[in-house]
């Protein structure tokens, strides 16, 4: 009779869930949010199949295309992989806008000074690494004082981005300035830019590899394993001797690092020169990518590759349709929102009151 | 002197967008959610909230200012509200990160913003605007003419829109329930430690609903400010952007204080419009960097100075799961 007393239904957290149960989940909150999605279509009074179509046919149908949607891909998979580490140490890092912004500079100094002083090899590999130097510049002052004094990283993350976007554009009316007056940056010198591989800028295959790497490095390594232990309990990582502070700004330098290096690929492969919105919002995006991606990085390639296609896709559906293009914000809301729900049906599950008694026994 | 008081007079006129959405953020903060979607709401309140004007004066061909401007504060509200619902629900009831969830706000919140606002320019032919009878109960004085020509302070205390005393009187109002009533007791406690509360009886997930739904919906009414006073009641996205960053950078310096944001909002006001008036030797981009800067400072320096009452609330990002133990 007691059960009468007993709610409705009560949470439990599962304790395991096969990865294909998983990922099933995942695959029906994707379905889910194209539902929904094609809901919105139909109350603009367009047909959500022709307009899905548009938006495969617009990212996907020509060559030219999926360079890109490609080309949009690459920059949300890199900054992916710079978050994922700090996120898996729970330290969170959304300053990767500003940290992609910090790198931009970096190369783009050199371009402009040593475009005729070096052989352009040579000039891309010191291009990359000032982008890397920078990124991880910006990335180590609110580490630093994470470390040192606890400062909350995430706000401290947070306005340091929009110091460093006006870095640049006081870069772009002043010093760096090419025609008086025309608050543009110069267009680089082709030794400054990035050669193609296959119509994309090879800023692709150092994505790849860098995909790789952090996936043997969180998994493989020793300052992964570190990394995951102050993520679970920074108590537990003390007790074993770790020093919190200094795997907190380690960390948080190769993250910085790699969102320089995004930040070089984008100035110097996409745009060709440097503008104050490079990031233009990757920095988080990304963080919705790394986290849905529960930080695994081939999953990140998945993920940022929809979000690419969903972009690119809504360029198209602008002209084709009329449909205005921010549209692919709203869609890329509603399956952000759609996949963050869908962990708690993976995490949780309800058990209703009628069946408690043999829950008990079978767990 | 003129120059001093013009200066006020427009650092007062865009702090307002700001106070509105620092005293929403720090609402929600207060009960231990961080939502970062608050530029997704400010952009969702001002296209809902001149969307809910101008329509309201092409069906009524014409109608009362009074009565638009209480639309506008409705339907920016209601906008920021659904948004700060859907938040709420992800991260509260399904339990998902916060600073991931209201990313994901800001995204779809300046995407609905964008699309509504070009949407309507679409549909309308080119232009979206409101009278010009309209526009002044936006924009200028509720107060007698005869008040606002006194010298001096006239203009400084009657002179600013309407949304200049209805923000104050709502920092008021929340200061006063924030810190002395029961409910507000509650609510810092359900921000602090809401185990702790949810042991002393406080219904943390009602509180936490009601506290962000309800802040949601006062940040979205300062898209709606920016949109109907500064911007002069058309849909300009580029002017309303960052504005939501620069409120939550805002009630980090207010220290999460209702009343400071008062004079904090007129400060970062004053920063973003500076390089327009004050001419010093430094370049006017690094100006505007200054509210951004100035944040950092206050950050570093609570966190150094540890004083208790400077501090944010204590689960601050951080979920609430009851069955965690």
């Amino acid at each position: 009779m007691h059960n009468q007393r007993a709610p409705l239904f009560h949470l439990a957290k599962r304790t395991s869930l096969s990865p294909a149960r998983a990922w099933t989940i995942r695959l029906a909150s994707f379905v889910v949010a194209i539902l929904i999605g094609g809901l919105i279509f139909l109350l603009l009074g367009d047909d959500p199949v022709s307009a899905y179509g548009a938006i495969i046919t617009g990212s996907l149908g020509k060559k030219v295309a999926i360079r890109q949607t490609v080309k949009i891909a690459v920059p949300l998979l890199g900054t992916a992989l710079a978050i994922a580490p700090c996120f898996k140490m729970r330290f969170w890092n959304i300053g990767a806008e500003g940290q992609i912004t910090a790198g931009a500079i970096g190369a783009t100094f050199f371009a402009l000074n040593y475009y005729d002083k070096l052989p352009s090899p040579v000039l891309l590999i010191v291009m990359g690494l000032a982008g890397a130097v920078c990124g991880a510049f910006w990335a180590f002052i609110p580490a630093f004082f994470k470390a040192r004094w606890g400062t909350n990283e995430t706000l401290f993350t947070l306005m340091m981005n929009y110091i460093v976007i006006g870095l640049v554009k006081w870069l772009q009316g002043g010093p760096w300035e090419g025609k008086p007056g025309s608050q543009i940056i110069p267009n680089f010198a082709s030794s400054a830019v990035l050669p193609k591989v296959f119509g994309i800028h090879c800023g692709w295959i150092i994505v790849l590899i860098l995909t790789i790497f952090i996936y043997v490095y969180m998994r493989y390594s020793k300052h992964g394993y570190e990394i995951a232990v102050v993520g679970e309990s920074e108590n537990t990582a003390r007790y074993a001797g770790m020093s919190v502070a200094r795997i907190t700004i380690r960390t948080m330098l190769l993250s910085g690092a790699i969102s320089g290096l995004v930040g070089y690929m984008v100035a110097s492969g996409a745009n060709m020169t440097l503008y104050y919105s490079v990031a233009d919002g990757v920095g988080f995006t990304a963080i919705t990518v790394a986290w849905l991606a529960q930080l695994n990085p081939f999953a990140m390639i998945a993920i940022s590759f929809l979000l690419a296609i969903l972009d690119k896709g809504a360029s198209t559906l602008q002209t084709v349709m009329n449909v205005p293009a921010s549209i692919s914000d709203i869609i890329t809301g509603i399956f952000l929102f759609c996949m963050l729900a869908s962990e708690f049906f993976i995490n949780y599950r309800l058990v209703f009151r009628h069946d408690s008694g043999k829950e008990a026994v079978s767990e | 002197m003129m120059g001093v008081i013009n200066l006020v007079f427009n650092a007062i006129l865009n702090g307002t967008p700001l106070m509105f959405g620092t005293m929403g953020e720090s609402l929600t903060e207060k009960s231990g959610n961080l939502n970062l979607g608050v530029e997704g709401m400010m952009y969702m309140g001002g296209a809902f909230g001149l969307a809910g004007a101008f329509y309201y004066e092409k069906l009524t061909g014409g109608g009362s200012g009074i009565l638009a401007v209480l639309i506008a504060i409705a339907c920016s509200f209601l906008a920021g509200a659904i948004g700060a619902l859907i938040y709420s629900f992800i991260t509260i009831t399904l339990r998902a990160n916060q600073n991931v969830t209201g990313l994901a706000l800001a995204i779809f919140g300046t995407g609905i913003g964008q699309f509504v606002g070009e949407y309507m320019r679409n549909v309308e032919g080119g232009y979206v605007a409101v009278s010009n009878e309209l526009k002044n109960f936006f924009q200028a004085s509720p107060f007698p003419r005869f008040l606002q020509d006194i010298p001096v302070v006239g203009k400084l205390i009657f002179g600013h829109n309407v949304f200049v005393y209805l923000g104050v009187i709502l920092a008021v109002l929340m200061a006063f329930y924030i810190n002395r009533t029961r409910y507000g007791l509650n609510l810092r406690a359900t921000g602090e430690s809401p185990a702790t509360a949810d042991a002393a009886g406080i219904n943390v997930i009602k509180y936490k609903y009601l506290a962000t739904v309800i802040g949601g919906g006062i940040s979205a009414i300062g898209g709606m400010v920016y949109i109907m006073t500064i911007a002069g009641c058309v849909w300009n996205h580029e002017g309303l952007s960052g504005e939501g960053w620069l409120a939550v950078a805002l009630v980090i310096f207010c220290l999460w204080r209702p009343l400071n944001t008062i004079w904090g909002s007129a400060l970062f006001g004053a920063l973003i419009i500076m390089y327009l008036r004050v001419h010093l030797p430094i370049p006017s981009e690094i100006y505007k960097i200054l509210p951004y800067v100035v944040t950092v400072a206050v950050l570093v320096f609570t966190s150094l100075r540890k004083k208790k009452e400077n501090q944010p609330p204590e689960s601050l990002g951080l979920s609430y799961f009851r069955e965690d133990r």
